[in-house]
């Protein structure tokens, strides 16, 4: 049976991903997603049928410059530096590094080939599309043990500010 | 020479959700072919099927990126720590 994967994060978080994905239109934007997950190093297991209670929560954004200027449009990159970066901010909050948000102009939410080469199993990545500069779908990810596709992960939005 | 890599929290469950790791290895290279002999599961997050290194994951030895040294031949000593940390990078087809 497929694994289950959920992302919890508050109305704010997931308006800040649009907004950033709206601000950098028809440019791709990123970061990085700042949380918990109590699950850290496990594989989770839905086996059993059970529903499983997300123990992943985004808690804050930690908002990246693209560094790629020659394709903007359709690639994003993050340097390593970047990414030591964030996670130095997440731990100067208590939190972690729990996965990277990205915005596809004027495309489907969807994760690319080209995703997929250049991510890790773990990580929730976040795609939202923005249609001639409007927010849209915003959809998460996460990489299968075998590299060569995605699970669909259910973005939970609460109303209000998680604890 | 004994070093410790730091094992980053998404490939963890390939390690048996250890944080680090004790290798014993003359460089880089060698560091991270025993790393990945001891855990074969974070081989394919690590190398391609050729063997090289995937493009986005970045070595350090140290504070110091392998690329600016001597790469996967860079040499290790005793307590050396080497740190494996991805760059992440993605985006739609092109139009």
């Amino acid at each position: 049976m497929a694994e289950t994967f959920h992302l919890k994060m508050n109305q704010d978080l997931a308006e800040r991903i649009r907004r950033h994905g709206a601000e950098t239109f028809p440019y791709e934007c990123c970061g990085a997603l700042l949380g918990r997950d109590s699950a850290a190093g496990e594989r989770v297991d839905s086996s059993a049928g059970e529903p499983s209670e997300a123990p992943r929560e985004a808690l804050d954004l930690f908002p990246l410059v693209n560094r790629r200027d020659d394709s903007p449009r359709n690639r994003f990159a993050v340097t390593a530096d970047d990414v030591r970066d964030a996670e130095k901010a997440a731990r100067q909050h208590g939190l972690e590094v729990i996965g990277w948000y990205h915005s596809h102009p004027d495309h489907p939410a969807r994760p690319s080939q080209f995703d997929r080469e250049h991510a890790w199993p773990w990580y929730s990545y976040v795609i939202v599309s923005v249609l001639s500069g409007t927010p849209a779908e915003m959809t998460s990810w996460r990489l299968n043990d075998d590299r060569e596709d995605y699970t669909a992960e259910n973005i939970e939005i609460r109303n209000r500010a998680l604890a | 020479m004994a070093v410790k890599v730091i094992i980053p929290t998404p490939l963890r469950v390939y390690a048996a959700k250890k944080d680090s790791a004790e290798v014993s290895a003359q460089t880089v290279g060698e560091a991270l072919g025993s790393l990945t002999k001891q855990y074969a599961d974070l081989r394919k997050h690590l190398f391609t099927d050729d063997g090289k290194l995937r493009s986005f994951v970045n070595v350090y030895l140290n504070d110091e990126d392998i690329r600016y040294m001597a790469k996967e031949a860079t040499p290790v000593k005793d307590g050396d720590v080497v740190s494996i940390v991805p760059s992440i990078a993605g985006g739609h087809q092109a139009q």
